[in-house]
């Protein structure tokens, strides 16, 4: 049996987790608060994904660029990947939250959206 | 070829500039970095010193009782802060009441008006703030405070506009005395003048001895200081001093002509003639000095501290002289304290050396007055409504702090000699000197100077070439 | 120009208190706002991790702060962008300028104060060294990389592990610059635990706790800083500095409170906080005016400053419609043996809600302690908390029902207890 220590990014209360991995590679998790705490650390041990969030340029706007995110958390090891990809991308104001910036942002599956709206200047 | 080229635009070189202004030269100023004020001149008290402790008959007491006297018209005529708020010198232990009558008696030799010794209770009446250990004090009601930025833009912009000439980034590698002159080798090409003043501060002693035989040692003699909140500029109302003691030779504590709280400056010889650098011992040990006089000095205020180097000569006393064996060459070297009390008088003075050497007509068309960038801060909501009326970016604050707004910064670029680096544009606005220090207004300055100067951000600098504020775009090196 | 609610600021604390003081009645309000949009300094925070207690999902600041600016729209709150206010009068005259407008006044009968706070400064840390370009506080290169998208520096040390301190260094990072080492004067964390987890350890960027910058090189452009390990009393110990080469120092070392406004009209601030004084209804000693955000204390989750705000609205409302009670017997709130402060610092049972939250933040990490309630000297609650630390606010809930019932009530003290 192998034991793991994790502290949840789930929330700002960043539970401290302990996990128990069986021979068989069952999981048992303490030290959550709450069920997501659980599923924190299952996947942070199988498959660590985050949220990506940067920015990219807009010309016309009344700022020189906007700030984006993935729509959904994407395996941490395409982070660079997912970074590098929007740095061509320039967008023509105006752009408007959630409109969609690129789509399946390196190879992962995931869109990547404007979290702000830029008008026109 | 120039009739004059003074090497130095800090507050000595400006002072000259502005007096022989007066007169029909064609005089240049050089400097190796890229605005005025950019040595000695910038990190210094910024105090008026009355006078009282330069040894009577040296050249140092001259220059600094007239100084002191001129300098209260000259801020009138050329719209710098400037206050009399008087001096203190305090004496803890009445063992040593012979050292403060002795300052007391060169004081009245130097011609300090008004110089008096006062009691322990007339003290802790003007200055509730500091030390009850004391024996009694020096008072000098002509000491005062100025701006040392706005001292020497001010006296440089009005030699602008007099008709000098203002050369920055540019420094002088070797003079050759010539036929009639001297031939001045720089960094951005051979420059020729009948007479080249010596006004380079810490490097004065580079340029005499490139003449003379007759070698001098300039040494940079580094003070440190801390500088503190608004909130605690009335924590001292007077400029005050220390008799030395046996913890070694004073600083000071005093209010600044804007309002703020500073003390400093440590003393310690050294070599390197750029070291301005601020040590963890050297601030120490100046707080550790400013609480014999204010024992509750309120550090948690503290929003900067920085370090001066004043141009100290090993024989302590101002050279201004033509060099023996140079003729036309002339030496103002040795300006240390109290070298920007002096400045209006040293000025003065070297304008009738070069008359002497050289005489010229006087213009006709001189402007002896000069007016400064409106201060919105200080204007009542009349005069405020008035400047808006001119320019809407009067009401457009761009330093939180000491509010100072985006028709200000914008003045600060258009004027004669104009603000062309983020320091610039602090020094002549003081946009970033409150108690943020330019966290908010940095960005918003830097775009500003983009903007009037038709340049990228990018190529926005806080103090010349190097030192860009950024480095480039997101995701540029991915 | 008339008021009934004058809201200084427009990021999320006035937002909050705005959209509440509508929602309660008051028609006439007006938001004043420095900045060129709404939203304040959310409008930097790019990252993931807002919301998740208002609105039970997890947003970016952007769009945090667009879910209340939405509101205000929709509500038709009045607000003035790029307007400054230069002075709030003790009779709530407020003298604002503009660049359209010029300068002018503003009357209001309640005032909410919601200016936010600001970084300390390089000065006010008096790191010693040269003072080149490159040295910045976490929030100014925040705005550069997040909102103009240029980028402050390449080679990165930062000092301060406070929560900006901590998100910077996976900005620079993921935007091509390369961060060496997140200094921290204190023996633990200034930030959430989270942000060392997904900002440092997944980038193998070093958190060195009791270290700091003790010399800056470089005359015109940073060239490098000097760390060095501190003993308990946060000396620099000789021998352990170390030099990092780098062109660019991040400060992330606390924030402060922007009470220069509040300071001016007299309203009284607590040296603890900087922030205003408050009762429980978040009214400063000048009656009328009220505090949120982090212009009150420094919170460290903005839903926090949410629920705070949108009480500071409220009472706002009800002062200006004349339903908020006239204040009674104020009973003084103490913090005690860790507890640094507490917002409000006086409650009144009279006029408090059902249920009274009070904020605090502890002075140190405590580990298994008691976090303890007394009324007078009689301990009413005692919780076993795992750990407390000083990046994370903590709270108690006060009940009226519970207070009221208590008889000769003089003081309520909070404190933290071992075993």
């Amino acid at each position: 049996m192998k034991v793991k220590e994790l502290v949840c990014i789930g929330c700002p209360l960043g539970c401290n987790l302990k996990v128990e991995i069986s021979e068989e590679g069952s999981m048992e998790v303490t030290g959550n608060t709450c069920p997501r705490g659980a599923d924190y650390a299952e996947k942070e041990l199988t498959d660590p994904r985050r949220i990506v969030t940067s920015s990219v340029r807009v010309s016309g706007g009344h700022l020189p660029c906007v700030s984006v995110k993935t729509e959904t958390d994407i395996p941490k090891d395409k982070i660079f990947d997912c970074v590098k990809a929007l740095k061509n991308v320039e967008l023509l104001a105006p752009v408007k939250i959630g409109q969609i910036v690129a789509e399946n942002v390196a190879g992962t599956g995931a869109a990547v959206i404007a979290t702000k709206d830029i008008y026109v200047q | 070829m120039y009739d004059v080229v003074i090497i130095g635009a800090g507050v000595t070189g400006s002072a000259i500039a502005r007096e022989l202004s007066r007169y029909q030269y064609n005089t240049m100023v050089l400097d190796k970095n890229s605005d005025v004020c950019e040595g000695t001149s910038k990190a210094n008290s910024g105090i008026v010193h009355a006078g009282f402790d330069n040894e009577p008959g040296s050249v140092m007491a001259k220059m600094n009782v007239r100084g002191n006297a001129m300098m209260e018209q000259l801020s009138k005529e050329l719209d710098f802060s400037f206050k009399r708020n008087g001096s203190l010198v305090l004496c803890f232990d009445e063992k040593d009441m012979d050292k403060l009558e002795h300052l007391l008696e060169k004081g009245k030799k130097n011609g300090v008006p008004g110089i008096r010794i006062i009691s322990r209770e007339e003290v802790k009446k003007m200055e509730p703030n500091i030390t009850d250990d004391i024996a009694a004090a020096l008072y000098a009601p002509s000491g005062g405070i100025v701006c040392p930025f706005g001292l020497t833009i001010a006296m440089a912009e009005n030699a602008c506009v007099n008709g000098v000439k203002f050369q920055f980034d540019t420094e002088v590698l070797n003079i050759v005395p010539k036929e009639g002159g001297y031939r001045l080798e720089t960094s951005k090409g051979v420059i020729e003048s009948k007479l080249v003043i010596n006004a380079a501060g810490v490097y004065a002693d580079k340029f005499h001895n490139m003449v003379s035989d007759e070698k001098i040692t300039i040494i940079p003699r580094k003070g440190e200081y801390c500088l503190m909140d608004k909130k605690v500029g009335d924590y001292v109302n007077s400029t005050i001093f220390q008799l030395p003691t046996i913890y070694g030779k004073g600083v000071l504590i005093t209010p600044t002509v804007h309002g703020n709280l500073l003390t400093g400056p440590t003393a310690v010889d050294i070599e390197d003639k750029e070291n301005t650098q601020t040590t963890a011992e050297g601030l120490a040990d100046l707080l550790k000095r400013v609480a014999i006089s204010v024992p509750t000095v309120p550090t948690r205020q503290i929003i900067t501290s920085f370090t001066g180097l004043r141009a100290h000569w090993t024989e302590h006393e101002f050279i201004i002289k033509e060099v023996e064996g140079a003729p036309g060459f002339i030496d103002v070297a040795g300006i240390e304290s109290p070298g920007l009390s002096s400045s209006p008088a040293i000025g003065e003075y070297v304008a009738e050396l070069v008359q002497g050497i050289y005489p010229m007509e006087k213009k006709a068309d001189f402007q002896a007055t000069r007016k400064g960038i409106p201060n919105v801060a200080e204007a009542t909501f009349e005069e405020r409504q008035e400047l808006i009326k001119k320019n809407p970016a009067y009401a457009n604050v761009v330093c939180r702090c000491e509010v100072v707004t985006e028709g200000e910064i914008m003045d600060a670029i258009h004027r004669p000699l104009g603000a062309t680096t983020l320091d610039g544009i602090k020094r002549r606005t003081r946009a970033g000197m409150g108690r943020c220090q330019s966290g908010f207004c940095a960005p918003k300055t830097v775009e500003i100077l983009a903007r009037e100067l038709g340049k990228d951000v990018s190529e926005i600098t806080k103090s010349g070439e190097g030192s860009n504020y950024l480095t480039g775009y997101n995701k540029e090196d991915m | 120009m008339k008021t009934e609610i004058a809201i200084i600021g427009g990021g999320p604390a006035g937002l909050a208190a705005a959209v509440a003081a509508r929602e309660a009645g008051v028609e006439d309000i007006l938001i004043i706002e420095r900045d060129n949009e709404l939203g304040g300094i959310l409008n930097q925070c790019i990252h993931n991790g807002f919301g998740l207690h208002t609105f039970k999902e997890e947003l970016t600041g952007p769009e945090y702060a667009g879910r209340y600016i939405e509101k205000v729209e929709e509500l038709k709150i009045p607000y003035m962008l790029h307007t400054i206010v230069v002075d709030i009068a003790e009779n709530k005259v407020i003298t604002v300028m503009n660049k359209e407008q010029g300068m002018f006044q503003i009357e209001a009968k309640a005032i909410v104060l919601a200016m936010g706070c600001r970084e300390r400064s390089r000065g006010a840390l008096n790191i010693p060294g040269y003072r080149p370009a490159g040295v910045y506080s976490a929030g100014t290169a925040q705005r550069y990389v997040n909102m103009e998208g240029r980028m402050p520096g390449k080679k990165v040390v930062i000092l301060g592990s406070g929560d900006i301190g901590l998100i910077m260094a996976r900005r620079m990072t993921l935007e091509g610059a390369k961060v060496q080492v997140v200094a921290e004067l204190m023996p633990y964390s200034g930030g959430l635990k989270r942000n060392i987890v997904q900002c440092l350890d997944d980038y193998d960027i070093p958190l060195k706790l009791s270290h700091t910058v003790v010399d800056i090189k470089g005359k015109k452009r940073v060239e490098g800083v000097t760390l060095a390990q501190v003993d308990e009393n946060r000396r620099p110990i000789p021998g352990t500095e170390e030099f990092y080469e780098c062109d660019t120092l991040l400060l992330s070392c606390g924030l402060i409170p922007e009470n220069e406004l509040s300071s001016q009209m007299g309203v009284e601030l607590n040296p603890v906080t900087s922030g205003p004084v408050v009762n429980e209804s978040l009214e400063t000693n000048v009656e009328g005016v009220f505090a949120c955000g982090n212009v009150l204390h420094v919170h460290d989750l903005v839903d926090y400053v949410s629920g705070e705000a949108k009480m500071a609205g409220e009472n706002a409302a009800a002062y200006v419609q004349g339903t908020l009670m006239q204040a009674g017997k104020e009973i003084p709130l103490k913090g005690e043996n860790g507890v640094r402060y507490t917002v409000p610092c006086t409650v009144d049972r009279d006029r408090m809600a059902e249920k009274q939250v009070v904020r605090f933040r502890v002075g140190n990490v405590y580990r298994d302690s008691f976090l303890c309630v007394y009324y007078n000297d009689k301990c009413i609650s005692r919780v076993k908390k795992k750990v407390m630390a000083p990046g994370e606010m903590e709270q108690v809930i006060l009940m009226k029902s519970k207070l009221e019932a208590f008889d000769g009530l003089e003081s309520i003290t909070i404190r933290i207890e071992q075993e």
